[in-house]
Protein backbone atom coordinates (compact mmCIF):
# COMPACT_ATOMS: atom_id res chain seq x y z
CA UNK A 1 0.00 0.00 0.00
CA UNK A 2 2.94 2.33 0.48
CA UNK A 3 3.28 2.10 -3.29
CA UNK A 4 0.20 4.29 -3.55
CA UNK A 5 2.18 7.36 -2.62
CA UNK A 6 5.52 6.26 -3.95
CA UNK A 7 7.68 9.07 -5.36
CA UNK A 8 7.69 7.46 -8.81
CA UNK A 9 3.93 7.43 -9.06
CA UNK A 10 3.59 10.98 -7.79
CA UNK A 11 6.24 12.18 -10.21
CA UNK A 12 4.36 10.49 -13.02
CA UNK A 13 1.18 12.27 -12.06
CA UNK A 14 2.91 15.65 -11.86
CA UNK A 15 4.41 15.08 -15.31
CA UNK A 16 0.97 14.31 -16.67
CA UNK A 17 -0.52 17.45 -15.16
CA UNK A 18 2.29 19.62 -16.51
CA UNK A 19 2.34 18.06 -19.95
CA UNK A 20 -1.33 18.67 -20.46
CA UNK A 21 -1.38 22.44 -20.95
CA UNK A 22 2.02 22.33 -22.64
CA UNK A 23 0.96 19.66 -25.11
CA UNK A 24 -1.53 21.84 -26.96
CA UNK A 25 0.80 24.54 -28.33
CA UNK A 26 3.50 21.94 -28.86
CA UNK A 27 1.42 19.94 -31.30
CA UNK A 28 1.12 22.13 -34.37
CA UNK A 29 -1.40 19.92 -36.12
CA UNK A 30 -3.83 20.40 -33.25
CA UNK A 31 -3.55 24.17 -33.67
CA UNK A 32 -4.52 24.10 -37.34
CA UNK A 33 -7.25 21.56 -36.70
CA UNK A 34 -8.69 23.78 -33.97
CA UNK A 35 -8.56 26.72 -36.34
CA UNK A 36 -10.41 24.76 -38.98
CA UNK A 37 -12.90 23.60 -36.38
CA UNK A 38 -13.51 27.17 -35.31
CA UNK A 39 -14.22 28.13 -38.91
CA UNK A 40 -16.53 25.20 -39.36
CA UNK A 41 -18.24 26.01 -36.09
CA UNK A 42 -18.80 29.57 -37.21
CA UNK A 43 -20.25 28.40 -40.51
CA UNK A 44 -22.50 25.85 -38.90
CA UNK A 45 -23.43 28.27 -36.13
CA UNK A 46 -26.33 29.39 -38.21
CA UNK A 47 -27.78 25.90 -38.54
CA UNK A 48 -28.40 25.49 -34.85
CA UNK A 49 -30.05 28.86 -34.54
CA UNK A 50 -32.18 28.90 -37.67
CA UNK A 51 -35.83 28.38 -36.86
CA UNK A 52 -38.35 26.21 -38.67
CA UNK A 53 -36.15 24.55 -41.31
CA UNK A 54 -33.81 23.00 -38.76
CA UNK A 55 -35.97 23.02 -35.65
CA UNK A 56 -37.36 19.60 -36.48
CA UNK A 57 -33.87 18.14 -36.78
CA UNK A 58 -32.71 19.96 -33.64
CA UNK A 59 -35.62 18.73 -31.57
CA UNK A 60 -35.33 15.20 -32.91
CA UNK A 61 -31.73 14.92 -31.84
CA UNK A 62 -32.47 16.23 -28.33
CA UNK A 63 -35.34 13.77 -27.97
CA UNK A 64 -33.05 10.90 -28.95
CA UNK A 65 -30.47 12.23 -26.50
CA UNK A 66 -33.16 12.25 -23.81
CA UNK A 67 -33.75 8.56 -24.34
CA UNK A 68 -30.01 7.92 -24.19
CA UNK A 69 -29.68 9.77 -20.89
CA UNK A 70 -32.65 7.80 -19.59
CA UNK A 71 -30.80 4.62 -20.47
CA UNK A 72 -28.13 5.62 -17.95
CA UNK A 73 -30.52 4.54 -15.21
CA UNK A 74 -30.24 1.02 -16.54
CA UNK A 75 -26.49 1.48 -16.48
CA UNK A 76 -26.50 2.64 -12.87
CA UNK A 77 -28.80 -0.21 -11.87
CA UNK A 78 -26.50 -2.82 -13.40
CA UNK A 79 -23.30 -1.24 -12.10
CA UNK A 80 -24.52 -0.80 -8.54
CA UNK A 81 -25.98 -4.31 -8.49
CA UNK A 82 -22.77 -5.82 -9.75
CA UNK A 83 -20.55 -4.06 -7.23
CA UNK A 84 -22.61 -4.90 -4.13
CA UNK A 85 -23.55 -8.14 -2.45
CA UNK A 86 -26.30 -10.40 -3.76
CA UNK A 87 -28.26 -10.14 -0.54
CA UNK A 88 -28.88 -6.43 -1.17
CA UNK A 89 -29.72 -6.60 -4.86
CA UNK A 90 -33.49 -6.11 -4.61
CA UNK A 91 -32.92 -3.07 -2.41
CA UNK A 92 -30.45 -1.49 -4.81
CA UNK A 93 -32.72 -2.05 -7.78
CA UNK A 94 -35.67 -0.69 -5.84
CA UNK A 95 -33.80 2.49 -5.03
CA UNK A 96 -32.73 2.93 -8.63
CA UNK A 97 -36.26 2.46 -9.90
CA UNK A 98 -37.81 4.76 -7.31
CA UNK A 99 -35.33 7.54 -8.01
CA UNK A 100 -36.33 7.75 -11.66
CA UNK A 101 -39.87 8.44 -10.53
CA UNK A 102 -38.84 10.89 -7.85
CA UNK A 103 -36.53 12.75 -10.20
CA UNK A 104 -38.99 13.19 -13.03
CA UNK A 105 -42.05 13.94 -10.92
CA UNK A 106 -40.38 16.51 -8.69
CA UNK A 107 -38.80 18.11 -11.73
CA UNK A 108 -42.22 18.45 -13.32
CA UNK A 109 -43.77 19.80 -10.16
CA UNK A 110 -41.10 22.23 -9.02
CA UNK A 111 -37.58 21.46 -10.24
CA UNK A 112 -37.81 22.71 -13.82
CA UNK A 113 -39.26 26.02 -12.69
CA UNK A 114 -36.51 26.45 -10.08
CA UNK A 115 -33.74 25.61 -12.54
CA UNK A 116 -35.02 27.66 -15.47
CA UNK A 117 -37.08 30.39 -13.85
CA UNK A 118 -36.96 32.70 -16.80
CA UNK A 119 -35.05 35.69 -18.09
CA UNK A 120 -36.24 38.05 -15.35
CA UNK A 121 -33.98 36.24 -12.85
CA UNK A 122 -30.82 36.59 -14.92
CA UNK A 123 -27.68 36.96 -12.81
CA UNK A 124 -29.39 36.14 -9.54
CA UNK A 125 -29.04 33.44 -6.88
CA UNK A 126 -32.63 32.25 -6.87
CA UNK A 127 -35.60 32.27 -9.18
CA UNK A 128 -38.89 30.46 -9.51
CA UNK A 129 -41.16 30.20 -12.52
CA UNK A 130 -44.22 28.75 -10.84
CA UNK A 131 -45.31 25.21 -10.02
CA UNK A 132 -45.90 22.65 -12.73
CA UNK A 133 -44.93 22.61 -16.37
CA UNK A 134 -46.67 24.62 -19.03
CA UNK A 135 -45.30 26.41 -22.07
CA UNK A 136 -45.32 30.22 -22.10
CA UNK A 137 -48.29 32.17 -23.38
CA UNK A 138 -46.88 32.99 -26.81
CA UNK A 139 -45.55 29.49 -27.38
CA UNK A 140 -44.60 28.37 -30.86
CA UNK A 141 -42.92 24.95 -30.78
CA UNK A 142 -40.81 25.58 -33.85
CA UNK A 143 -39.37 28.91 -32.75
CA UNK A 144 -39.13 28.29 -29.01
CA UNK A 145 -35.48 28.61 -27.92
CA UNK A 146 -34.53 29.81 -31.42
CA UNK A 147 -35.72 26.55 -32.92
CA UNK A 148 -33.42 24.40 -30.81
CA UNK A 149 -36.11 22.35 -29.09
CA UNK A 150 -39.71 22.50 -27.96
CA UNK A 151 -40.66 23.43 -24.41
CA UNK A 152 -41.56 19.82 -23.70
CA UNK A 153 -38.26 18.52 -24.99
CA UNK A 154 -36.42 21.02 -22.86
CA UNK A 155 -38.31 19.89 -19.77
CA UNK A 156 -37.82 16.17 -20.38
CA UNK A 157 -34.18 16.38 -21.41
CA UNK A 158 -33.28 18.44 -18.36
CA UNK A 159 -35.49 16.22 -16.22
CA UNK A 160 -33.38 13.22 -17.18
CA UNK A 161 -30.30 15.07 -15.96
CA UNK A 162 -32.00 15.72 -12.63
CA UNK A 163 -32.83 12.05 -12.20
CA UNK A 164 -29.20 11.19 -13.04
CA UNK A 165 -27.89 13.48 -10.31
CA UNK A 166 -30.26 11.89 -7.80
CA UNK A 167 -29.23 8.34 -8.56
CA UNK A 168 -25.55 8.98 -7.93
CA UNK A 169 -26.18 9.00 -4.19
CA UNK A 170 -27.83 5.56 -4.13
CA UNK A 171 -24.61 3.72 -4.90
CA UNK A 172 -22.59 5.33 -2.12
CA UNK A 173 -25.15 4.69 0.63
CA UNK A 174 -25.88 1.17 -0.54
CA UNK A 175 -26.17 -1.89 1.71
CA UNK A 176 -26.92 -0.01 4.92
CA UNK A 177 -29.29 2.90 4.37
CA UNK A 178 -32.94 2.63 5.30
CA UNK A 179 -35.14 2.81 2.24
CA UNK A 180 -37.73 5.34 3.45
CA UNK A 181 -35.32 8.01 4.73
CA UNK A 182 -33.20 7.58 1.61
CA UNK A 183 -36.18 8.25 -0.64
CA UNK A 184 -37.07 11.25 1.51
CA UNK A 185 -33.54 12.62 1.18
CA UNK A 186 -33.57 12.06 -2.57
CA UNK A 187 -36.89 13.83 -2.97
CA UNK A 188 -35.72 16.93 -1.11
CA UNK A 189 -32.28 16.96 -2.70
CA UNK A 190 -33.41 16.59 -6.31
CA UNK A 191 -36.50 18.75 -5.91
CA UNK A 192 -34.78 21.70 -4.27
CA UNK A 193 -31.00 21.57 -4.05
CA UNK A 194 -30.19 20.33 -7.54
CA UNK A 195 -32.33 22.83 -9.48
CA UNK A 196 -31.49 25.80 -7.28
CA UNK A 197 -27.78 25.20 -7.75
CA UNK A 198 -28.24 24.42 -11.43
CA UNK A 199 -30.02 27.69 -11.97
CA UNK A 200 -26.82 29.54 -11.02
CA UNK A 201 -25.29 28.55 -14.37
CA UNK A 202 -27.72 26.89 -16.76
CA UNK A 203 -30.70 28.92 -15.59
CA UNK A 204 -28.89 32.16 -16.32
CA UNK A 205 -27.90 32.89 -12.73
CA UNK A 206 -24.87 34.58 -11.19
CA UNK A 207 -22.32 31.94 -12.17
CA UNK A 208 -23.28 32.25 -15.82
CA UNK A 209 -22.64 35.98 -15.67
CA UNK A 210 -19.16 35.34 -14.26
CA UNK A 211 -18.19 33.24 -17.27
CA UNK A 212 -18.27 29.87 -15.52
CA UNK A 213 -18.34 27.00 -18.00
CA UNK A 214 -19.91 23.63 -17.36
CA UNK A 215 -20.95 22.17 -20.68
CA UNK A 216 -22.96 19.13 -19.64
CA UNK A 217 -22.69 19.10 -15.87
CA UNK A 218 -19.41 17.93 -14.32
CA UNK A 219 -20.22 20.31 -11.51
CA UNK A 220 -23.95 20.89 -11.80
CA UNK A 221 -24.89 17.22 -12.09
CA UNK A 222 -21.99 14.99 -11.10
CA UNK A 223 -20.48 16.94 -8.26
CA UNK A 224 -23.95 17.77 -6.90
CA UNK A 225 -24.63 14.05 -6.79
CA UNK A 226 -21.14 13.47 -5.41
CA UNK A 227 -21.54 15.93 -2.54
CA UNK A 228 -24.84 14.24 -1.66
CA UNK A 229 -23.12 10.88 -1.76
CA UNK A 230 -20.32 12.12 0.49
CA UNK A 231 -22.82 13.54 2.97
CA UNK A 232 -24.71 10.26 3.04
CA UNK A 233 -21.61 8.18 3.60
CA UNK A 234 -20.41 10.47 6.39
CA UNK A 235 -23.80 10.39 8.10
CA UNK A 236 -24.22 6.63 7.76
CA UNK A 237 -20.81 5.29 8.56
CA UNK A 238 -19.13 2.31 6.93
CA UNK A 239 -20.65 -1.11 6.38
CA UNK A 240 -20.19 -3.66 9.16
CA UNK A 241 -16.87 -5.40 8.81
CA UNK A 242 -15.44 -3.10 6.13
CA UNK A 243 -12.81 -1.44 8.31
CA UNK A 244 -10.94 -3.16 11.09
CA UNK A 245 -8.40 -1.64 13.46
CA UNK A 246 -5.06 -3.29 12.87
CA UNK A 247 -2.63 -4.13 15.60
CA UNK A 248 -0.46 -1.09 14.84
CA UNK A 249 -3.41 1.30 14.94
CA UNK A 250 -3.71 1.48 11.16
CA UNK A 251 -6.98 0.79 9.43
CA UNK A 252 -7.20 -2.57 7.72
CA UNK A 253 -9.56 -2.49 4.78
CA UNK A 254 -11.45 -5.75 4.36
CA UNK A 255 -12.85 -5.65 0.85
CA UNK A 256 -16.51 -6.45 0.46
CA UNK A 257 -16.54 -7.79 -3.07
CA UNK A 258 -19.27 -7.20 -5.57
CA UNK A 259 -21.20 -10.26 -6.61
CA UNK A 260 -21.35 -9.82 -10.37
CA UNK A 261 -18.55 -8.37 -12.47
CA UNK A 262 -20.49 -9.06 -15.69
CA UNK A 263 -23.36 -6.88 -14.51
CA UNK A 264 -20.94 -4.15 -13.47
CA UNK A 265 -19.25 -4.17 -16.88
CA UNK A 266 -22.59 -4.17 -18.69
CA UNK A 267 -23.64 -1.24 -16.51
CA UNK A 268 -20.59 0.82 -17.38
CA UNK A 269 -20.97 0.19 -21.11
CA UNK A 270 -24.61 1.24 -20.86
CA UNK A 271 -23.57 4.41 -19.04
CA UNK A 272 -20.99 5.15 -21.74
CA UNK A 273 -23.68 4.60 -24.35
CA UNK A 274 -25.98 6.98 -22.50
CA UNK A 275 -23.21 9.59 -22.40
CA UNK A 276 -23.57 9.98 -26.17
CA UNK A 277 -26.84 11.62 -25.29
CA UNK A 278 -25.63 13.25 -22.09
CA UNK A 279 -22.88 15.21 -23.85
CA UNK A 280 -24.16 15.02 -27.41
CA UNK A 281 -27.54 16.35 -26.40
CA UNK A 282 -26.07 19.13 -24.27
CA UNK A 283 -25.10 20.85 -27.53
CA UNK A 284 -28.81 21.72 -27.49
CA UNK A 285 -29.15 21.67 -31.24
CA UNK A 286 -28.50 19.34 -34.18
CA UNK A 287 -25.40 21.31 -35.18
CA UNK A 288 -23.34 18.65 -36.96
CA UNK A 289 -19.92 20.04 -36.13
CA UNK A 290 -20.65 20.72 -32.47
CA UNK A 291 -22.25 17.35 -31.83
CA UNK A 292 -19.63 15.32 -33.63
CA UNK A 293 -16.78 17.23 -32.01
CA UNK A 294 -18.25 16.82 -28.54
CA UNK A 295 -18.74 13.10 -29.09
CA UNK A 296 -15.12 12.75 -30.19
CA UNK A 297 -13.74 14.49 -27.09
CA UNK A 298 -16.12 12.50 -24.91
CA UNK A 299 -15.15 9.15 -26.40
CA UNK A 300 -11.44 9.94 -26.32
CA UNK A 301 -11.64 10.92 -22.68
CA UNK A 302 -13.43 7.69 -21.79
CA UNK A 303 -10.84 5.64 -23.64
CA UNK A 304 -8.04 7.55 -21.94
CA UNK A 305 -9.76 6.98 -18.62
CA UNK A 306 -9.44 3.24 -19.19
CA UNK A 307 -5.69 3.51 -19.53
CA UNK A 308 -5.25 5.99 -16.72
CA UNK A 309 -7.02 3.61 -14.36
CA UNK A 310 -5.43 0.53 -15.84
CA UNK A 311 -1.83 1.67 -15.47
CA UNK A 312 -2.45 3.16 -12.05
CA UNK A 313 -4.13 0.05 -10.67
CA UNK A 314 -1.51 -2.16 -12.31
CA UNK A 315 1.26 -0.27 -10.55
CA UNK A 316 -0.49 0.32 -7.25
CA UNK A 317 -2.25 -3.04 -6.87
CA UNK A 318 0.28 -5.10 -8.86
CA UNK A 319 -2.58 -6.41 -11.00
CA UNK A 320 -4.99 -4.70 -13.38
CA UNK A 321 -8.31 -4.42 -11.56
CA UNK A 322 -11.48 -4.62 -13.66
CA UNK A 323 -13.62 -2.65 -11.24
CA UNK A 324 -11.02 0.15 -11.19
CA UNK A 325 -10.89 0.23 -14.98
CA UNK A 326 -14.67 0.39 -15.13
CA UNK A 327 -14.55 3.30 -12.70
CA UNK A 328 -11.83 4.77 -14.92
CA UNK A 329 -14.16 4.87 -17.91
CA UNK A 330 -16.73 6.75 -15.89
CA UNK A 331 -14.04 9.01 -14.46
CA UNK A 332 -12.93 10.00 -17.94
CA UNK A 333 -16.51 10.63 -18.99
CA UNK A 334 -17.29 12.74 -15.93
CA UNK A 335 -14.03 14.61 -16.37
CA UNK A 336 -14.71 15.63 -19.96
CA UNK A 337 -18.34 16.52 -19.31
CA UNK A 338 -17.53 20.09 -18.25
CA UNK A 339 -15.45 21.02 -21.27
CA UNK A 340 -16.21 18.61 -24.11
CA UNK A 341 -17.10 21.51 -26.35
CA UNK A 342 -14.18 23.83 -25.60
CA UNK A 343 -11.09 21.71 -25.02
CA UNK A 344 -8.83 20.36 -27.71
CA UNK A 345 -8.59 16.76 -28.82
CA UNK A 346 -5.29 16.05 -27.09
CA UNK A 347 -6.58 17.90 -24.03
CA UNK A 348 -9.50 15.49 -23.87
CA UNK A 349 -7.12 12.55 -23.80
CA UNK A 350 -5.11 14.12 -21.00
CA UNK A 351 -8.21 15.01 -19.01
CA UNK A 352 -9.51 11.47 -19.31
CA UNK A 353 -6.18 9.91 -18.39
CA UNK A 354 -5.75 12.12 -15.34
CA UNK A 355 -9.32 11.38 -14.27
CA UNK A 356 -8.70 7.66 -14.60
CA UNK A 357 -5.58 7.98 -12.48
CA UNK A 358 -7.28 10.20 -9.92
CA UNK A 359 -10.17 7.81 -9.43
CA UNK A 360 -7.86 4.96 -8.40
CA UNK A 361 -6.13 7.15 -5.83
CA UNK A 362 -9.47 8.50 -4.65
CA UNK A 363 -10.88 5.02 -4.06
CA UNK A 364 -7.82 3.95 -2.10
CA UNK A 365 -7.62 7.26 -0.25
CA UNK A 366 -11.26 7.21 0.80
CA UNK A 367 -10.82 3.71 2.19
CA UNK A 368 -7.77 4.91 4.13
CA UNK A 369 -9.97 7.64 5.62
CA UNK A 370 -12.62 5.06 6.54
CA UNK A 371 -15.12 6.56 4.10
CA UNK A 372 -16.96 3.51 2.76
CA UNK A 373 -18.20 3.97 -0.80
CA UNK A 374 -19.24 0.57 -2.21
CA UNK A 375 -19.33 1.61 -5.87
CA UNK A 376 -16.85 4.48 -5.99
CA UNK A 377 -19.53 7.10 -6.57
CA UNK A 378 -17.67 9.79 -4.65
CA UNK A 379 -14.39 9.02 -6.41
CA UNK A 380 -15.95 9.09 -9.86
CA UNK A 381 -18.55 11.82 -9.63
CA UNK A 382 -17.25 14.21 -6.99
CA UNK A 383 -13.48 14.00 -7.44
CA UNK A 384 -13.54 13.74 -11.23
CA UNK A 385 -16.41 16.19 -11.52
CA UNK A 386 -14.25 18.77 -9.73
CA UNK A 387 -11.23 17.84 -11.88
CA UNK A 388 -13.24 18.12 -15.09
CA UNK A 389 -14.53 21.55 -14.15
CA UNK A 390 -11.11 22.86 -13.19
CA UNK A 391 -9.59 21.31 -16.32
CA UNK A 392 -11.73 23.64 -18.41
CA UNK A 393 -9.86 26.51 -16.80
CA UNK A 394 -6.52 24.82 -17.48
CA UNK A 395 -7.06 23.77 -21.09
CA UNK A 396 -9.70 25.94 -22.72
CA UNK A 397 -8.48 29.12 -24.35
CA UNK A 398 -10.72 31.81 -22.89
CA UNK A 399 -11.81 30.19 -19.64
CA UNK A 400 -10.57 31.29 -16.26
CA UNK A 401 -9.31 28.70 -13.80
CA UNK A 402 -10.30 30.91 -10.91
CA UNK A 403 -13.86 31.25 -12.17
CA UNK A 404 -14.06 27.50 -12.51
CA UNK A 405 -12.72 27.16 -8.97
CA UNK A 406 -15.30 29.68 -7.78
CA UNK A 407 -18.09 27.61 -9.30
CA UNK A 408 -16.78 24.37 -7.85
CA UNK A 409 -16.46 25.95 -4.42
CA UNK A 410 -19.84 27.64 -4.49
CA UNK A 411 -21.64 24.46 -5.50
CA UNK A 412 -19.78 22.51 -2.85
CA UNK A 413 -20.53 25.09 -0.20
CA UNK A 414 -24.20 24.88 -1.08
CA UNK A 415 -24.57 21.14 -1.54
CA UNK A 416 -22.46 19.48 1.14
CA UNK A 417 -23.80 21.31 4.21
CA UNK A 418 -27.38 21.09 2.90
CA UNK A 419 -27.12 17.38 2.24
CA UNK A 420 -25.51 16.83 5.63
CA UNK A 421 -28.31 18.74 7.32
CA UNK A 422 -30.98 16.69 5.56
CA UNK A 423 -29.26 13.46 6.50
CA UNK A 424 -28.68 14.45 10.10
CA UNK A 425 -32.27 15.59 10.56
CA UNK A 426 -33.42 12.23 9.21
CA UNK A 427 -30.83 10.45 11.34
CA UNK A 428 -32.07 11.99 14.56
CA UNK A 429 -35.76 11.66 13.79
CA UNK A 430 -36.42 8.36 12.01
CA UNK A 431 -32.89 6.99 11.74
CA UNK A 432 -31.13 6.37 8.44
CA UNK A 433 -29.30 3.11 9.03
CA UNK A 434 -30.74 -0.39 9.26
CA UNK A 435 -30.10 -2.47 12.38
CA UNK A 436 -27.06 -4.71 12.63
CA UNK A 437 -29.14 -7.85 12.25
CA UNK A 438 -30.86 -6.49 9.18
CA UNK A 439 -27.61 -5.44 7.60
CA UNK A 440 -26.08 -8.88 8.11
CA UNK A 441 -29.18 -10.67 6.92
CA UNK A 442 -29.35 -8.51 3.84
CA UNK A 443 -31.63 -5.62 2.98
CA UNK A 444 -33.53 -7.72 0.47
CA UNK A 445 -35.01 -9.73 3.29
CA UNK A 446 -35.20 -7.05 5.95
CA UNK A 447 -36.54 -4.17 3.85
CA UNK A 448 -38.40 -5.99 1.10
CA UNK A 449 -39.09 -9.51 2.30
CA UNK A 450 -37.89 -11.01 -0.94
CA UNK A 451 -34.70 -12.34 -2.44
CA UNK A 452 -33.09 -11.42 -5.73
CA UNK A 453 -31.86 -14.90 -6.57
CA UNK A 454 -34.49 -17.24 -5.16
CA UNK A 455 -33.62 -20.87 -5.67
CA UNK A 456 -30.01 -20.05 -6.49
CA UNK A 457 -27.63 -20.41 -3.60
CA UNK A 458 -25.04 -17.69 -3.54
CA UNK A 459 -22.25 -18.32 -1.08
CA UNK A 460 -22.64 -15.61 1.54
CA UNK A 461 -20.17 -15.23 4.34
CA UNK A 462 -20.17 -11.46 4.74
CA UNK B 1 -9.71 -39.87 15.15
CA UNK B 2 -12.90 -37.87 14.95
CA UNK B 3 -14.84 -35.83 12.45
CA UNK B 4 -16.41 -32.58 13.63
CA UNK B 5 -19.37 -31.35 11.58
CA UNK B 6 -20.64 -27.91 12.51
CA UNK B 7 -23.46 -25.78 11.10
CA UNK B 8 -22.97 -22.09 11.75
CA UNK B 9 -24.36 -18.75 10.62
CA UNK B 10 -22.76 -17.62 7.34
CA UNK B 11 -21.81 -14.22 8.75
CA UNK B 12 -20.00 -15.85 11.68
CA UNK B 13 -17.63 -17.82 9.50
CA UNK B 14 -14.78 -15.33 9.72
CA UNK B 15 -15.05 -15.22 13.52
CA UNK B 16 -15.05 -19.01 13.72
CA UNK B 17 -12.05 -19.27 11.39
CA UNK B 18 -10.16 -16.74 13.44
CA UNK B 19 -10.84 -18.68 16.62
CA UNK B 20 -9.85 -21.99 15.02
CA UNK B 21 -6.60 -20.59 13.70
CA UNK B 22 -5.84 -19.11 17.12
CA UNK B 23 -6.15 -22.64 18.51
CA UNK B 24 -3.92 -24.04 15.77
CA UNK B 25 -6.66 -25.79 13.82
CA UNK B 26 -5.86 -24.88 10.23
CA UNK B 27 -7.45 -27.55 8.07
CA UNK B 28 -11.16 -27.44 7.37
CA UNK B 29 -13.73 -27.82 4.65
CA UNK B 30 -16.61 -25.36 4.12
CA UNK B 31 -19.82 -25.81 2.18
CA UNK B 32 -23.04 -23.93 1.66
CA UNK B 33 -26.06 -25.46 3.32
CA UNK B 34 -29.74 -24.85 3.95
CA UNK B 35 -31.07 -25.89 7.31
CA UNK B 36 -33.99 -25.94 9.69
CA UNK B 37 -33.35 -25.69 13.40
CA UNK B 38 -34.44 -23.66 16.40
CA UNK B 39 -34.73 -20.48 14.46
CA UNK B 40 -38.23 -19.34 13.59
CA UNK B 41 -39.55 -19.83 10.15
CA UNK B 42 -39.65 -16.46 8.40
CA UNK B 43 -41.81 -15.05 5.70
CA UNK B 44 -41.02 -13.55 2.35
CA UNK B 45 -43.49 -11.89 0.05
CA UNK B 46 -43.64 -12.21 -3.69
CA UNK B 47 -46.06 -10.27 -5.86
CA UNK B 48 -48.79 -10.18 -3.24
CA UNK B 49 -48.48 -13.69 -1.91
CA UNK B 50 -46.87 -14.87 1.32
CA UNK B 51 -44.03 -17.38 1.21
CA UNK B 52 -42.92 -19.40 4.22
CA UNK B 53 -39.19 -20.03 4.30
CA UNK B 54 -38.25 -22.84 6.63
CA UNK B 55 -34.84 -23.74 5.21
CA UNK B 56 -32.36 -21.06 6.15
CA UNK B 57 -28.87 -20.30 4.87
CA UNK B 58 -26.15 -21.93 6.89
CA UNK B 59 -22.49 -22.77 6.43
CA UNK B 60 -21.25 -26.29 7.13
CA UNK B 61 -17.74 -26.93 8.47
CA UNK B 62 -16.05 -30.28 8.43
CA UNK B 63 -12.87 -30.72 10.45
CA UNK B 64 -11.06 -34.01 10.94
CA UNK B 65 -9.20 -34.05 14.27
CA UNK B 66 -7.12 -36.27 16.45
CA UNK B 67 -8.19 -36.93 20.05
CA UNK B 68 -6.04 -34.12 21.45
CA UNK B 69 -7.59 -31.48 19.20
CA UNK B 70 -11.29 -32.24 19.67
CA UNK B 71 -11.89 -29.91 22.58
CA UNK B 72 -9.85 -27.09 21.06
CA UNK B 73 -11.74 -27.21 17.82
CA UNK B 74 -15.14 -27.44 19.49
CA UNK B 75 -14.34 -24.55 21.84
CA UNK B 76 -13.22 -22.38 18.92
CA UNK B 77 -16.41 -23.00 17.02
CA UNK B 78 -18.49 -22.34 20.12
CA UNK B 79 -16.62 -19.14 20.78
CA UNK B 80 -16.68 -17.82 17.21
CA UNK B 81 -20.17 -18.92 16.22
CA UNK B 82 -22.26 -17.78 19.16
CA UNK B 83 -24.57 -14.79 18.98
CA UNK B 84 -27.06 -15.78 21.66
CA UNK B 85 -29.99 -15.90 19.24
CA UNK B 86 -31.93 -18.93 18.05
CA UNK B 87 -30.27 -20.37 14.97
CA UNK B 88 -26.63 -20.21 16.04
CA UNK B 89 -26.21 -23.81 14.88
CA UNK B 90 -24.97 -27.18 16.09
CA UNK B 91 -21.71 -29.12 16.38
CA UNK B 92 -21.63 -32.87 15.83
CA UNK B 93 -18.64 -34.96 16.87
CA UNK B 94 -18.42 -38.28 15.08
CA UNK B 95 -15.94 -41.10 15.53
CA UNK B 96 -13.89 -41.67 12.39
CA UNK B 97 -12.65 -45.08 11.31
CA UNK B 98 -9.82 -44.13 9.00
CA UNK B 99 -8.21 -41.17 7.31
CA UNK B 100 -5.98 -41.18 4.18
CA UNK B 101 -3.81 -38.53 2.65
CA UNK B 102 -4.28 -38.79 -1.08
CA UNK B 103 -0.90 -37.35 -2.09
CA UNK B 104 1.14 -39.98 -0.23
CA UNK B 105 -1.35 -42.72 0.46
CA UNK B 106 -0.56 -42.56 4.20
CA UNK B 107 -3.28 -43.36 6.66
CA UNK B 108 -4.00 -42.98 10.34
CA UNK B 109 -3.70 -40.11 12.84
CA UNK B 110 -0.64 -38.71 11.08
CA UNK B 111 -2.62 -38.24 7.89
CA UNK B 112 -5.04 -35.88 9.66
CA UNK B 113 -2.76 -33.05 10.74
Amino acid sequence: MRAVFSPTVLAGILLWLLLGPLASPAVAQVETLTGAQAEAAALTQSIGEAPAEYSIANNLWIVIATALVFLMHLGFACLETGLTRAKNTVNILFKNVAIVGIGILTYAFIGFALMYPGGEFAGQWFGFGGFGIAPPADYDPLTYADGAYTYWTEFLFQGMFAATAATIVSGAVAERVKLGPFLAFSAVYVALVYPMVGMWHWGGGWLAERGFHDFAGSTLVHSVGGWGALAGVLALGPRIGKYVMGGDGKTIVRPIMGHSMPLAAIGVFLLWFGWFGFNGGSVLSADPEKISYVLVTTTLAAAAGIFGAMFTSWIVQKEPDLSMVLNGILAGLVGITAGADVVGVMDAVVIGAVAGTAVVFAVVGLDRARIDDPVGAISVHLVCGIWGTLAVGLFAADKSFLTQLLGVGAVGAACLPTALIIFFVLKHTVGIRVSRTDELRGLDLSEHGMEAYTGFQIFTVQ
Amino acid sequence: MHLIIAYIRPEKLSDVKKALIKNEVFKMSITNALGAGDEQVYHERYRGADVEIDLLKRVRLEIAVNESFIQRAVDSILEGGVTGQDGDGKIFVLPMTQCYRIRTGNKGPHAIG
